[in-house]
């Protein structure tokens, strides 16, 4: 209270001494006033109020008729003051909310944690970063007791946090199946139940599965609706696709999923993504799968980390540091 | 010691402006300055919309309040319409302002000193209270 009557009275000197001098000086501390108002919360209707009350004493003799449309332009603006104290108030809790939200982040983050095994046959780099605070894409890495790995690379279509949320479902179902039951197309068959019974009709998620097999090199494979991936063959330099059949998961409750294998040669890399990578949208238009091909071939003579660094960095900058949709990239090289 | 000054029904819509005639009237006889009459004004047209666009007719009543040394404007608006089913809803911020109906209650409640809210299936009862300077 006495702060507005001291800013009151501070309001009431600059305004006659703008009155007799136009002085800019005044003006700029008229605009120190105004910033000094709205850190302490003053609504407009009160400056108006201020001006009017400082006018008064400044001006005595101001007609009845100016006086009575201040009492107009009162009335006015007291809606915009309404609107201004709400605006506040949302504010603190859009405030409040992104700090629960980063919270929430950092939960799924240490809940969705998992290692990238390492390998003396094979070199696996990945990078998953997330549009918004929390991810809706996935990735998992186990390792059986003969050394051979398991991958999963999945996208809940959607992001942000129910995204999320279904992301952490699928992680405990995973965790529920045994080291060595890491068989892709079985798998894929029990998480498809676990997704058809627990997750809302309208909620998509894609899978690939993969499982290294590291005593001969062979690359087993399934695919739940999943983005194709690739291989790049050391020897040729050509980008081979590694897609299977295979519904959505949680579309249909019977499914059974295609299995396929791929030979791993001494320096292929084999590369699995997410459609954050290759819709990446630059000015309005999706990169093409070539481009996004190319990039990968620029940085594959990289160890398998420096590969999905680079290609990363690529496209954040490509697309101005602001991603469109959870970004992830994994890439197994062999390594001898 | 409180009284009833007067009270205003409504019915249709130009009942909004009555209201806020007979509001204003009553907060410049108990000493309102000019910032708070059009705060005053604000809210019973706020109350009275409320009744006209949601009910078929209701009441608002003006009562002096006294809390010595203090004298202060209580507004009740009254009426028999449906009810309001979520009142946390009503009363969050942007619930109404977002389709540009106004400040709606949340809005009543900053204008005002007190503010209470009860309703039922057999209506809704708001009181506010706005204390002079």
């Amino acid at each position: 209270m006495s702060s507005i009557e001291s800013d009151m009275q501070n309001y009431k000197e600059l305004l006659s001494q703008y009155l007799q001098t136009r002085d800019e000086a005044i003006l700029y501390q008229a605009e120190q006033f105004s910033k000094q108002s709205i850190q302490q919360n003053i609504s407009p209707d009160e400056i108006v109020n201020v001006h009017y009350e400082a006018l008064e004493e400044v001006m005595p003799n101001m007609g009845e008729r100016v006086r009575d449309s201040f009492q107009f332009l009162i009335e006015t603006m007291i809606a915009y003051g309404l609107a201004y104290q709400e605006h506040q108030v949302l504010r603190e809790k859009q405030i409040e909310l992104r700090s629960e939200i980063g919270v929430a982040a950092n939960m799924q983050e240490t809940l969705l944690k998992t290692t990238v095994p390492s390998d003396e046959k094979v070199d696996i780099g990945v990078k998953s970063v997330p549009a918004k605070e929390m991810n809706g894409d996935y990735h998992h890495f186990i390792k059986d007791e003969d050394g051979n790995i398991g991958i999963a690379i999945a996208d809940v279509i959607g992001k942000g946090v129910p995204a999320a949320f279904c992301m952490s479902m699928i992680k405990f179902a995973m965790e529920s199946f045994s080291e060595n039951e890491i068989n892709p197309q079985r798998v894929l068959d029990s998480l498809n139940r676990v997704v058809g019974r627990n997750v809302e009709e309208g909620m998509f998620v894609t899978m690939f599965y993969g499982f290294y097999d590291t005593t001969d090199h062979q690359f087993y494979y399934s695919s739940a609706g999943h983005e194709p991936c690739y291989i790049l063959r050391y020897d040729t330099g050509e980008f081979e696709e590694i897609d299977a059949k295979g519904l959505l998961l949680g579309v249909s409750g019977e499914v059974s999923y295609e299995e396929r294998q791929v030979d791993v040669r001494s320096g292929d890399l084999i590369i699995l993504l997410t459609d954050g990578v290759t819709e990446c949208r630059v000015d309005g238009r999706f990169i093409e799968q070539e481009e996004v091909l190319d990039i990968i071939n620029q940085f594959a003579h990289l160890d398998a980390q420096g590969i999905v660094e680079g290609v990363f960095k690529y496209f954040e900058r490509l697309q101005d540091f602001q991603l469109r949709d959870d970004f992830t990239l994994l890439v197994i090289k062999r390594k001898d | 010691m409180k009284g009833t000054l007067s009270s205003v029904v409504i019915k249709q819509e130009w009942d909004i402006v009555g209201a806020r005639q007979a509001g204003r009237q009553v907060s410049q006889d108990l000493g309102f300055g000019s910032v708070d009459q059009a705060r005053i004004a604000t809210a019973i047209s706020e109350l009275a919309r409320n009744i006209y666009l949601y009910t078929e007719e209701g009441e608002i009543t003006f009562e002096e309040v006294r809390d010595i040394p203090k004298v202060g404007l209580k507004i009740i608006a009254q009426d028999q319409g449906p009810g309001i089913k979520d009142l946390s809803a009503v009363m969050r911020d942007g619930y109404s302002t977002s389709g540009g109906l106004g400040a709606g209650l949340p809005g009543v409640k900053r204008l005002m000193d007190h503010f209470d809210l009860e309703s039922d299936e057999n209506g809704t009862k708001v009181t506010a209270i706005k204390w002079a300077r």
